[in-house]
């Protein structure tokens, strides 16, 4: 069985899965039953300045009756400092090989971080993660996001932290900026230990249609909160991707933890591929509760297993080299759809999806015949309705390989993008602008180009 | 005088008995099984159903909770799609060709077309509205589904039409033919009023023939559609089938329909003559009204059958016993039935039906006892008005063209009337109805061109 174990900037845990700073951290009580159930760590709900929370807190959007992502305006813990502290430790205590560590969030200014830093090593956690990120309630007192927001701030606070600290200390970005690289920068300039990312988005989450009240509806009045789940996913993998590159994070070796709606062992693994060495998770044991982490753990173990890949720590940042720029892509490679009608149910998505909104080189064939869609009125019934029933067919000459059809295809394996010869050496934008700048800035140029080495976009 | 006995059950269990086979989907289970819908492009179920209902476009709306709007692509194909919902072949139309049926479990369309139509049956929601008057009138004969059908897509082009029904009540098979289980009253009532609310006239208790004369229905209105069905079971032909305890299967049905279930006569040992669907529903009705033992008579073997599968099924989990390649020759008994004489059969060489034609194997009688016999052998065809009217007719159908017109122009026909057996169904009707209208619209405006000119 392969070994989950990590070692994350010094914090070590039996296996990657910490839950994330949030509700489910929120009492020692709580935390105790997560690791019986078997989280690796947990980032303890954010302490620091005193709060008051309101009803209701959580929005939600679904799709197809499925819980997609998750909207909250809870602030941080609303629960007195001291008994958080006295928990911590306890906790600490009670679970030594497991990863406890400390979320704070205090007033800008050094005594009060110099107080908190203070008390949280007193409990003998492993590390303090610095809340820069909370996007709501928080950051309109100028804590969380409005702190993560601005560089200068960010490095500033977290300077403060290292210089009263003797444990690793996380700093945990907000996605809610244009460029989070200058976030990472700042918290490298900073003397941060590790990073996290990313904490929740920005989001209104929904209209009422009945009451037109907004959800989580807080007595007639609405506004922004954090999104998080499923729906987040493709952000968060990039923005951790984007920090991973940055070079500043590179040159001093940085390790991430990454989170934003990881909902299974799949989603960690891609996680890990793009650079987390380190993984929390919270919506996920929101919506189904800490059992979730059982199959995290053993599908992730029995991936690594299939894969002959001894220890997770192998295949952290293992996508990363592949993530590439635009410019640098082969524009030679070529695939074309194939439709395997041994597997095809003739559902026609793929049909409808490339006719109306690509490039229309799907056809439906009935043997050699292409027919149109529709039928005799004066047919009906299972058996002329299935018999009769065409096959969709790709047009390989004109098929552009978009990959639209093998993404709505309901059937897993049946349409395959198949990699074929382009006739053409390989060769990318960058290298076309350098050698051939005409061709990229004149469209006669690239017709001519075009023709030479035989694209033809019909 | 001499009566069968009627039901022993509690006034109870024969309410419970009674109830519809399938429940309501509730919203939940709705909206999980309108998600699994994979929304086909060109979609094979639309193609199967006679009706040719957009059903993706419906299972969609329920998706997204829009329900009339989801009811109005229904009826927009098929105005009596609360009928169809419940009464549909599902396994041999729509359903039977969902993409899902092959590795997975189709949709369940039809109870979905339930809970949409249901939705505005209940809230009595009119989702069409009549065009302007054209001035043209239309009579339509017979109620039922055809009639139905092709008076509501005349009412929402603007024509004015009539239909005259012999019975008490509108509706035809829906109201009087379909077991109750599948499809109670108040559907096919519900439906009915609908049609009166797009402006129809409906009268009912009229028979065409003695109340009033074909000819003037010819010259008072601008086309007649003929939708009248079929008639009564054939009689049996066997000695002994005028004693009590002999019963049409068609009525017997009706009597369910019509009456308190424990007024309605019924055996403890019945036995049900023939293997169509009317058969069969007699059958489950016997044994729902407390018959302890119902066994089939059929003369040829199960594959043979015309009735539906899932309806065989059906039968055979009500626990009703089958009597193939047996032939009743017959009824015994002095004044009430003591029992079924049948001869024991075997296939022989193909008939005209292309189905083996069954032979008696001589000396081979015996005898089923039972105190009531439940003849469905089929229905007579209303062969009167068709000669009235001088139509050309096949085997006792009306013939029609492609735009369902008789051979007489101006006279249209649909539903069990030019259909021959195994094809009619309430859907094949309603299409009937509805191409017909089509044809009579078109033919009228035609008219109304030439007028102009």
């Amino acid at each position: 069985m392969a070994d989950l174990s990590i070692d994350f900037c010094g914090i070590k845990s039996p296996n990657p899965f910490w839950l994330a700073s949030a509700p489910p951290t929120n009492s020692g009580h709580q935390i105790h039953k997560a690791f019986e159930a078997g989280w690796g760590g947990a980032v303890w709900k954010t302490i620091g300045a005193p709060v008051l929370n309101v009803s209701n807190r959580y929005g939600t959007i679904k799709y197809n009756g499925q819980i997609i992502g998750l909207n909250n305006v809870e602030l941080i813990s609303d629960r007195p400092i001291e008994i958080n502290l006295r928990e911590i430790a306890e906790i600490k205590k009670l679970w030594p090989d497991r990863a406890v560590i400390a979320s704070a969030m205090v007033e800008s200014n050094p005594l009060a971080w110099k107080t908190i830093i203070q008390q949280i090593e007193d409990t003998g956690a492993d590390g303090i993660e610095l809340n820069y990120g909370c996007p709501h309630g928080m950051s309109e007192r100028g804590m969380g996001a409005a702190v993560g927001q601005v560089p200068e701030y960010c490095e500033q606070i977290t300077a403060w932290v290292r210089e009263y600290s003797s444990i690793p200390v996380i700093v945990k970005l907000t996605p809610n900026v244009t460029n989070i690289s200058a976030s990472a920068r700042a918290a490298v300039a900073g003397g941060a230990h590790a990073l996290s990312l990313i904490n929740t988005i920005n989001s209104i989450v929904g209209v009422n249609l009945e009451t037109f009240e907004l959800s989580p509806n807080i007595g007639g009045k609405g506004g922004h909160g954090g999104y998080a789940g499923p729906a987040v996913k493709p952000i968060a993998l990039h923005l951790m991707s984007q920090v991973a590159l940055t070079e500043e994070v590179m040159r001093a070796k940085l390790p991430i933890s990454g989170m934003g709606g990881i909902m299974n062992w799949q989603d960690a693994a891609e996680f890990l591929l793009l650079g987390a060495s380190s993984l929390q998770v919270c919506t996920a044991a929101m919506l189904y509760g800490y059992r979730v982490v059982e199959d995290m753990i053993d599908g992730l173990s029995n991936w690594l297993d299939e894969k002959g890949i001894g220890s997770v720590n192998e295949i952290i940042g293992k996508s990363l080299p592949r993530i590439s720029d635009f410019g640098d892509f082969d524009l030679s490679f070529k695939t074309v759809a194939r439709v395997n009608p041994d597997s095809c149910i003739q559902c026609n998505l793929c049909y409808i999806a490339c006719n109306d909104t690509e490039h229309q080189c799907i056809d439906l064939k009935r043997g050699e015949e292409v027919v149109m869609p529709g039928f005799d009125e004066r047919d009906n019934g299972r058996i002329q309705a299935t018999s009769s029933r065409p096959f969709p067919v790709v047009r390989e000459s004109d098929c552009v390989g978009c990959d639209l059809c093998h993404n709505v295809c309901p059937v897993t394996g049946c349409i395959t993008m198949v990699e074929v010869p382009s006739g053409r050496a390989p060769t990318t934008w960058r290298q076309l602008s350098a050698e051939r700048p005409e061709v990229t800035q004149d469209w006669e140029a690239m017709k001519r180009y075009r023709a030479e080495v035989g694209i033809d976009i019909h | 005088m001499l009566t069968l006995p009627t039901s022993a059950l509690s006034a109870e269990s024969l309410e419970q008995n009674f109830q519809e086979v399938l429940p309501a989907l509730s919203k939940r289970e709705a909206s999980i099984e309108a998600n699994r819908c994979l929304f086909c492009y060109d979609a094979p179920c639309t193609h199967a159903c006679p009706t040719h209902i957009d059903i993706p476009g419906f299972i969609k709306k329920i998706a997204r909770d829009n329900v009339k709007g989801s009811a109005r692509v229904i009826l927009e194909s098929n105005f009596l799609g609360s009928t169809c919902a419940r009464v549909c072949p599902v396994e041999e139309l729509c359903e039977g060709a969902c993409v899902l049926g092959s590795d997975h479990k189709p949709i369940e369309i039809g109870r979905l077309q339930r809970y949409s139509t249901d939705f505005v049956l209940e809230k009595k929601l009119d989702l069409f509205k009549p065009a302007p008057s054209t001035g043209k009138k239309v009579v339509v004969i017979g109620a039922g589904p055809a009639g139905l059908s092709c008076a509501a897509e005349l009412a929402k082009l603007g024509h004015a039409v009539t239909i005259l029904e012999r019975k008490p009540l509108a509706g035809g098979l829906s109201t009087y033919g379909i077991v109750v289980f599948r499809e109670p009253v108040q559907v096919s009532l519900a439906e009915v009023e609908m049609v009166e609310r797009l402006g129809v006239n409906i009268k009912t208790g009229v028979t065409v023939g003695v109340d009033v004369t074909l000819e003037s229905l010819t010259s008072d209105y601008d086309a007649v559609f003929l939708s009248v069905g079929l008639g009564t079971v054939p009689s049996l032909g066997i000695p002994g089938e005028n004693l009590l305890g002999v019963v049409d299967g068609i009525k017997f049905i009706e009597d369910t329909k019509t009456q308190a279930y424990s007024s309605i006569p019924v055996g403890k040992h019945v036995c049900v003559i023939g293997a169509g669907n009317t058969a069969i529903d007699a059958a489950t009705i016997a044994r729902r009204l407390g018959a302890e033992s119902v066994t089939m008579v059929y003369r040829r073997s199960a594959s043979e059958m015309t009735a539906y599968n899932f309806e065989f099924e059906f039968a055979k989990k009500e626990g009703i016993e089958y009597r193939f390649l047996s032939n009743p020759v017959a009824v015994r008994g002095t004044d009430s039935v003591t029992g079924l004489e049948c001869v024991k059969m075997r296939l022989g060489a193909p008939d005209s039906s292309g189905r083996p034609r069954p032979e008696a194997i001589p000396d081979s009688n015996f005898v089923l006892e039972c105190d009531m016999v439940i003849s469905a052998i089929g229905q007579e065809k209303h062969q009167s008005l068709a000669q009235q009217l001088n139509l050309e007719t096949k085997n006792g159908y009306i013939v029609t063209d492609a735009h369902n017109q008789t051979s007489r122009p101006g006279i249209y026909a649909g539903g069990d009337c030019v259909r021959v057996t195994g094809d009619a169904s309430t859907v094949m009707a309603v299409q009937d109805g509805k191409i017909a209208a089509r044809g009579i619209h078109a033919q009228m405006l035609e008219g109304m061109v030439s007028a102009n000119d």
